[in-house]
């Protein structure tokens, strides 16, 4: 396919580990998103989901293989990406407008105009009011709404989401899940968003990747076919859902398998 | 450090204020009840801020009289054991004789001169000496922090450095400098400067690697990075270290007027002790230690005033 947003063309990657050896957290992982797709990626803990995405985003190398972004190699952070990182990483010394109004305000954009649209993007993430808060002031789950507000005030192409909604209740986190579906049909971009949540994987996307247990490679991609626009709250009551959501299963278990085991051995050893 | 109050007001009524995404189906019964419940809420903060507000004045008290007693307790014991000749006050001095001399020393002046005017000449040499110190120990600081070759190749240097002992360089000083200012303020210069270096260093080097990682994403370049990442997560550091620094700012100003000088308080303790007046001695550090608690009172309103966006300590701790 030719013009895909990303792809990565078998890409290892290893770490030093603190011992002085090596360890591989992906190898040989080949994938690619088309413009406008929004492709999930689930797998076991520690199989180098989060790693995947340093990669696209160039701030991780791959040790061997190609990543491109826009059909191009990735040297350098790639123009027009966002990251919703897994890990806090708001500004804790920046207010709440100062942490959503960052992006705009690097890109040049003058500080009176980068404070209107930040405080346009609080009131669409629920804080309105909140502005003026440090984030210590915050509770996780509203420190993870400014984190969202952060990335997707700068409009990105690509949007790379790490487990965007794991500190959220179950409400908010379905209005969320919808409000992400809404901004995403609006904007054409791209996006991968990686989570250890099969349902909400499958809620929201349109392709499905099962990555396997350290370290990790594709497993299978599912596409899938539900009808958009989508009710994420409703969704998972439709005969077609459990359908997949059964296929996949059964291939992600026997990974969570694997890893469980080798989680549980190396404890004990 | 005053209790401010920046706490609770609202975690719970805002919850009630702002639904997510506004448009959320909502009943009218529903909105009717929840108006109710933010203004009781509203009235409960109140009340709870006030008597917080009490909490926190009883506590300052107390705090006051204990610190009080701790004085009593330990300027009574002093002069008593001097009174009753357990000890000579000859060598050990005594609270009645040193507040005597200060009373002197501020209607009488000193033998250098009037008091007020030794101490701004101490106190011009150890601000300076701070100042160039703490913005030298900054700056190197923090370019050594950013760039690691630097660090590498410079690091056996100031190791070295910061090993040997550096009041000495003190009479280095007064031969440069003869008995100007200057002699003083560089020997402070280089007792400031390797506590705020390091303390910078270490700063640049702790910065969250997340944090870096998500200001270069939103598109921060190198000089946004330094002056919006860096620099403030570095600065706790930063500040944390100036308590300390302006203190040996002081000492690196006395010790350079033991070695040549015509006044400032330094001065006027060696004189005291040469003609064995331990009460002046005393009068003298006690000024000092005045002025230093003062200077350390201003750099804490600094650092409030530069860290605001951290959860505050004092604050904390006090239960509603
Ligand atoms: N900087 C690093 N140095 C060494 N090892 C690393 C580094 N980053 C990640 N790893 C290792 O690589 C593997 C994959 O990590 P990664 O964070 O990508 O997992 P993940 O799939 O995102 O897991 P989770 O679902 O728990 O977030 C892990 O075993 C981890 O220990
Ligand atoms: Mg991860």
């Amino acid at each position: 396919m030719a013009g895909a947003a990303i792809e990565l063309r078998s890409v290892t990657k290893r770490f030093a580990t603190p011992k002085g050896g090596v360890y591989t957290a992906i190898r040989d992982l080949t994938m690619e998103v088309a413009p406008g797709e929004f492709c999930a990626v689930v797998g076991p803990t520690g199989c180098g989901k989060s790693t995947t995405l340093a990669l696209i985003s160039g701030l991780e190398r791959a040790s061997a293989g190609e990543v491109l972004v826009a059909g191009e190699a990735v040297r350098g952070i790639p123009q027009g990406i966002g990251y919703v990182f897994q890990s806090d990483a708001v500004f804790p010394w920046k207010t709440v407008l100062g942490n959503v109004a960052a992006g705009p305000r690097y890109h040049g954009v003058s500080n009176w105009d980068a404070s209107k649209q930040a405080k346009e993007w609080i009131a669409r993430v629920g804080l309105a009011g909140f502005e003026d808060r440090y984030p210590h002031q915050l509770s996780g789950g509203m420190r993870k709404r400014v984190g969202l507000a952060q990335s997707l005030i700068n409009n990105p192409r690509i949007l790379l989401m790490d487990e965007p909604f794991s500190a959220l209740d179950v409400q908010t986190r379905t209005l969320m899940e919808n409000e992400l579906l809404s901004l995403w049909a609006a904007s054409s971009a791209s996006v991968v968003f990686v989570t250890h949540d099969l349902e909400e994987a499958i809620a929201l996307a349109d392709r499905v990747v099962v990555m396997t247990a350290g370290p990790g490679t594709v497993k299978g991609t599912f596409a899938v076919d539900l009808p958009r626009p989508r009710n994420v709250a409703e969704i998972r009551f439709q005969p077609r859902f459990v359908q997949i959501y059964e296929a996949i299963w059964s291939q992600l278990r026997d990974e969570v398998l694997v890893s469980y085991e080798r989680q549980k051995h190396a404890a004990a050893v | 450090m005053s209790v401010r109050s920046t706490l609770p007001r609202s975690d719970v009524s805002a919850q009630g204020g702002a639904p997510p995404f506004g448009s959320v189906g909502m009943q009218d019964g529903a909105t009717q009840g929840l108006a109710s419940r933010t203004a009781e809420i509203a009235a409960l903060d109140a009340d709870l801020s006030a008597r917080r507000a009490q909490v926190a004045q009883r506590r300052r008290l107390i705090i006051y009289a204990l610190r009080l007693a701790f004085t009593v307790l330990w300027l009574g014991s002093w002069e008593l054991s001097t009174r009753l000749n357990w000890v000579d006050p000859f060598f050990v001095g005594q609270p009645s004789g040193v507040v005597q001399r200060l009373w002197t020393w501020i209607t009488e002046g000193t033998a250098l001169g009037p008091l007020w005017l030794q101490a701004v000449v101490t106190m011009q040499e150890a601000v300076v000496g701070f100042l160039i110190g703490a913005a030298l120990g900054v700056v190197f600081g923090i370019l050594l922090g950013r760039i690691e070759v630097m660090a590498e190749v410079l690091s056996p240097f100031i190791k070295g450095a910061n090993a040997i002992p550096r009041v000495v360089l003190g009479s280095l000083f007064a031969v440069m400098f003869g008995l100007s200012l200057w002699g003083k303020a560089a020997t402070a210069v280089v007792l400031v400067f390797f506590v705020v270096f390091f303390n910078a260093f270490q700063g640049v080097r702790e910065v969250d690697r997340n944090l870096i990682a998500n200001a270069r994403i939103l598109g921060a370049d190198n000089r946004r990075l330094t002056t919006e990442i860096i620099i403030p997560s570095a600065m706790t550091w930063i500040l944390a270290s100036l308590h300390i620094s302006f203190g040996l700012a002081i000492v690196g100003a006395v010790v350079g007027e033991l070695f040549g000088a015509t006044a400032g308080l330094g001065q006027l303790i060696y004189n005291a002790g040469h003609t064995f007046d331990v009460n002046g001695v005393f009068a003298g550090m006690f000024v000092l230690a005045v002025l230093a608690l003062i200077a350390e009172g201003l750099i804490s309103a600094l650092e409030n005033r530069l860290v605001k966006w951290r959860p505050s300590r004092v604050s904390g701790e006090i239960p509603i």
